[in-house]
């Protein structure tokens, strides 16, 4: 009895372990089926799945195009940056990571805001944010060895844009900056897949599309945590094409020499092509400041200066042009008869409106006689100019001026000029709803009232007196040099060549306006003088009795091409609140036309690149104006 | 292969004799050393080529096989003696854990008593729960009474009830089964075993109630793993690529690129049979599939012979034990379990799951023992 219990509890316990045995078969082939679906069946799904794990793709920006003077000096390139960056979606504790960052790098208080204010620049997701530029090799060494506990920092040598010259070319070329949100509204966002930065400004912005370039592709294997492992293959960028300008750094540098402390502008363009040759705004800034994000305190800094450095005053200044618009108008006014050669008026040193008591005053106060055309010009005179407006009429004087390009943007590729305003009846009309009055015609006939002009305005209405009535848009780059440019059909080629006597005279005639600034001249220059009246550019600074004096002083202009009958150069060149035209602006110009016609024969010779240097290093000296 | 010497005295070799009389068994031995050695070579890879990892892993295994050669000769009676004392001991470390353990995410498991190594109470209890409740229903004739089986079920609830609180829903589960596959083994009558997962299945929501939030997740997970698939369904959908991915023969050694570029967690532990099905394939499984099954069976076998109710009860359920931890695992990593936090047997990185299932196997091979050198008992 015992044996049997015994042998049927082994018999029970016994089958029970065949059945669960069975059991375990029944669950181990329904684990194969399942691996055999997994890895069998659906292979290919999980493949793939598997291939876009590893796999990323990554945009590899294209090297941005440089920009180059027309001797060939690199005036914007690419420089290696070592830039330590993060990607602030990957990071859980920021504070901690910069703590981390400063205990093992440099990391200044100014590096700290600077970081801070591109962290709030608005971005697109998952772009890096700058946390230092320019790594030291010892900082970078340093990162680097612990870069891998740092989720989200990576180290990269990323090209970044550099001007060697930034303030010599800051007004003409701009810069680069990050791209913002809204810029990206209004791109291609594929091309720029690998390019955090677009041109702002100047010829970066106009250019942009040429300089941009065409986006690569690169394949990449990474970790789970988005480490690159290794490249798997790659398409390269194809980089941005190079701009010639026909900008000479040597003559820009001589602009800015010459403008010295002062506030001012020059262009000069070359009368054969109407490229431009050299364009300075005083005072400037280092375009390369903008580059890495300016720093809050250094931008606030140019914004507040009272000379307004950030300003483009060639492109931008709109000053009222005064005298040195009236070989124009008197061109106008041959062509429509109001004047011609032998034609004299007698200057009292007033003009006035019959029926009228207001005396319109020269600026001779006891007047000039007998003045025809040539003299008109040569001395400036106020008076014959008003006689003559009065007879052309305002219709007839806007008429003729349109075709120097006044009133109207300027050129290709010329970024953020302003149009100026050339008096009309239908500008009146349109901007104040008011009619035209006679007085205003008057006055207009030596650039006051509502004309104003913008610097390079007048140098290409130089440049088109210059190709003796033929204008042509000014142009920074090279690539521009397609058109002959559109005649102004105003007079004979008889008249444009006695006005150019007419200019040569207030240079070399013994009663011209700018006799002074020619003298031992060894070759001709054809030019005029002017005045402005100050309608001032900023109306809110402080009160300071000196200061006041210094502002509400003239602005002095001059107008002017050399040699006069081959002109190599035109220039248009004001000097803020610098006096007569005659006394200031003159003999600024006449530096000008000595460097590049005698020091530098026209551009043939090679510039100095010391005196650029050192004139770029002055212009961006902090000013310690107001103890000086 | 043995042929005629001398002594005249041959005998061709044979494991069931050599087993009975030295209580190691040298094919369940020699299965689980080339489980292991695969174990090694696959851990190389899925540690990221951690050679120090694989020999702790070694070091591990030979540890693990010295505790089961000697306690293969311990007798059954000292085993069934000591029982209630070490169910007891168990228990108590449960309760240490709760009150004094070591927390590792989110979890309270370890243990990290002075002079001892750091380890998991509830490794002891998987085998120290089976043993109590199969002594307790030997005491009496098979199949047990109605009150055995109440008491039982008191033994296996309570631990389970301290390992739920710690939380591991996982081990308690498997822990619960060990006890329970005693009971199936001891011959519990199918009404009744019908009427128990009645009222299993009707526990279900009232277990979905007491679940921690994670571990909801977890199931809803398995349901839908797309549903997060950079949260809580990342693990699964990873495992499976990396096994989908490797097709029939895999990427090659060490080359699998959702394990070697870590996206697939926890690779050398508890998800590591995806990376030997990356890497090796269907082929690689189903190498280490038959190993384990040439385990299984010969521990069944074993089980066949084991001596008494005592050891074929235990036995039996560390045997299905072992059984459950495979199928769960892998299970697991194919997604068609939730996850939990289950090892793959003799082959995931870690020395309390190696060294605690080969103590399961000299048990085992103790309890199949019938000669004894020392006693001389035959």
């Amino acid at each position: 009895m015992e044996l049997s219990t015994g042998v049927r509890e082994k018999n029970l316990t016994q089958s029970r372990v065949v059945i669960a045995a069975l059991g375990g078969v029944l669950l181990l082939s329904l684990l194969l089926a399942r691996l055999i679906w997994l890895q069998l069946v659906e292979t290919e799904r999980f493949q793939t799945a598997s291939e876009a794990n590893r796999l990323q793709t990554l945009p590899v920006g294209p090297a941005r195009g440089l920009i180059i003077d027309r001797n060939g000096v690199v005036l914007a390139e690419n420089r290696p940056n070592l830039q330590l960056l993060l990607i602030p979606e990957e990071v859980t504790d920021l504070d901690e990571l910069i703590a981390e960052v400063r205990q093992r790098i440099e990391f200044t208080d100014s590096d700290v805001e600077r970081f801070a204010k591109n962290l709030q620049t608005r971005r697109r997701p998952r772009d890096p944010v700058v946390v230092k530029d320019d790594l030291s090799e010892s900082d970078a060494a340093r990162i680097a060895v612990d870069l891998f506990r740092f989720p989200g920092l990576q180290m990269e040598a990323r090209p970044t844009r550099y001007y060697p010259f930034g303030g010599l070319t800051a007004h003409s070329l701009g810069y680069v900056g990050r791209l913002s949100l809204d810029e990206l509204k209004h791109i291609e966002e594929s091309r720029y897949a690998g390019t955090e930065t677009i041109g702002k400004l100047g010829i970066e912005k106009a250019y942009e599309d040429t300089l941009l370039g065409q986006v690569g592709v690169e394949r990449v294997e990474t970790s789970a945590r988005g480490q690159i492992m290794r490249s798997v293959d790659r398409e390269d960028p194809i980089p941005g094409a190079d701009i010639p300008l026909h900008l000479d750094i040597g003559l820009t540098a001589k602009l800015y020499d010459v403008l010295g402390d002062k506030r001012g502008a020059i262009v000069a363009i070359d009368p054969m092509n109407g490229g431009i040759l050299g364009l300075a705004s005083a005072p400037t800034y280092d375009a390369n400041s903008f580059i890495g994000g300016i720093s809050q305190a250094e931008y606030s800094a140019l914004q507040v200066d009272r000379d307004t450095p950030l300003f483009n005053r060639a492109l931008r200044g709109q000053y009222p042009p005064g005298s040195t618009i009236k070989p124009m108008i008197g061109l106008v006014g041959l062509h429509y008869g109001a004047v011609n050669w032998k034609s004299e008026y007698f200057s009292r040193g007033f003009f006035q409106l019959p029926g009228n008591d207001h005396k319109y005053r020269d600026w001779k106060e006891w007047g000039h006689g007998r003045v025809s055309m040539n003299k008109a010009i040569i001395e400036s005179c106020d008076t014959y100019f008003y006689d003559m407006s009065v007879r052309l009429g305002i219709d007839q004087m806007s008429e003729g001026m349109k075709h120097f390009g006044f009133g109207r943007r300027q050129g290709r590729d010329i970024e953020g000029d302003l149009p100026g305003i050339l008096p009309s009846r239908d500008w009146k009309r349109a901007a104040r709803n008011e009619s035209w009055y006679l007085g205003e015609t008057v006055i207009s006939g030596i650039g006051q009232g509502y004309w104003v002009t913008t610097p390079l305005q007048l140098a290409a209405a130089t440049t088109a007196t210059a190709r003796r009535g033929n204008f042509i848009e000014p142009h920074f780059s090279m690539l521009e040099d397609i058109d002959a440019g559109t005649p102004v059909p105003l007079g004979t080629s008889m008249d444009w060549e006695r006005m150019i006597d007419a200019m040569e005279g207030v240079l070399h005639g013994e009663t011209g306006t700018a006799r002074d600034a020619a003298r031992g001249l060894n070759y001709r220059i054809a030019g005029k003088t002017g005045t402005a009246q100050v309608v001032s550019i900023g109306q809110e600074e402080e009160y300071d009795a000196d200061e006041i004096e210094e502002r509400f002083r003239d602005h002095a202009l001059f107008v002017g091409f050399a040699p006069a009958d081959a002109p190599r150069i035109a220039v248009a060149l004001i000097i803020e609140n610098g006096g007569s035209g005659g006394s200031t602006a003159a003999p600024a110009a006449r530096k000008v036309f000595d460097y590049w016609l005698l020091d530098r024969n026209g551009g043939v010779s090679p510039p100095d690149f010391e005196y650029i240097a050192k004139i770029n290093q002055r212009i961006l000296e902090p000013k310690h104006a107001d103890s000086d | 292969m043995l042929t005629a010497t001398e002594t005249g005295h041959i005998e061709s070799f044979k494991p069931k004799r050599f087993a009975q009389r030295y209580g190691v068994d040298p094919l369940l031995t020699l299965f689980i050393l080339i489980t292991a050695l695969y174990g090694l070579i696959i851990l190389y890879s899925a540690s990221g080529q951690s050679l120090s990892m694989v020999l702790r892993q070694g070091a591990h295994v030979i540890v693990g096989i010295a505790i089961m050669a000697l306690l293969s000769q311990v007798r059954r009676d000292v085993i069934i003696q000591v029982t209630p004392f070490v169910f007891l001991f168990a228990a108590l470390l449960l309760v240490a854990v709760l009150l004094i353990g070591d927390g590792a995410k989110g979890a309270q498991r370890w243990l990290d008593l002075p002079g001892l190594p750091r380890f998991q109470p509830a490794e002891l209890m998987k085998l120290a729960l089976p043993a109590m409740v199969a002594w307790w229903l030997t005491r009496q004739k098979l199949p047990p009474s109605i009150s055995q089986l109440v008491i039982a079920a008191i033994l296996i609830l309570v631990p389970f009830a301290l390992i739920v609180k710690q939380p591991d829903l996982g081990t308690s589960i498997i822990i619960a089964g060990s006890g329970f596959f005693a009971i199936f083994l001891a011959g519990i009558s199918w009404r009744l075993l019908a009427l128990l997962s009645g009222f299993g299945l009707s526990a279900l929501p009232v277990l979905w109630m007491v679940m921690h939030d994670y571990q909801r997740i977890r199931v809803m997970t398995l349901l839908d793993p797309q549903s997060d698939p950079l949260g809580a369904g990342w693990n699964t959908i990873q495992a499976m690529t990396a096994l989908g991915s490797g097709g029939m023969f895999g990427k090659g050694y060490a080359a699998g690129t959702q394990a070697q570029l870590k996206f697939l967690p926890e690779s050398h532990t508890d998800f590591i049979v995806a990376v030997l099905g990356e890497e090796m394939g269907f082929v690689g499984i189903s190498v280490l599939l038959i190993l384990y099954a040439l385990i299984l069976g010969r521990c069944l076998v074993l089980t066949m012979r084991a001596q008494g109710n005592f050891g074929r009860l235990l036995s039996g359920s560390i045997t299905l034990t072992f059984f459950v931890y495979v199928f769960v695992n892998v299970g697991m990593v194919c997604g068609v379990l939730p996850v939990v936090g289950v090892p793959l047997p003799l082959i995931s990185y870690g020395g309390t799951s190696i060294v605690s299932l080969l103590i399961g196997f000299g048990l085992i091979m103790s309890m199949q023992r019938t000669k004894r050198i020392l006693s001389g008992e035959s």
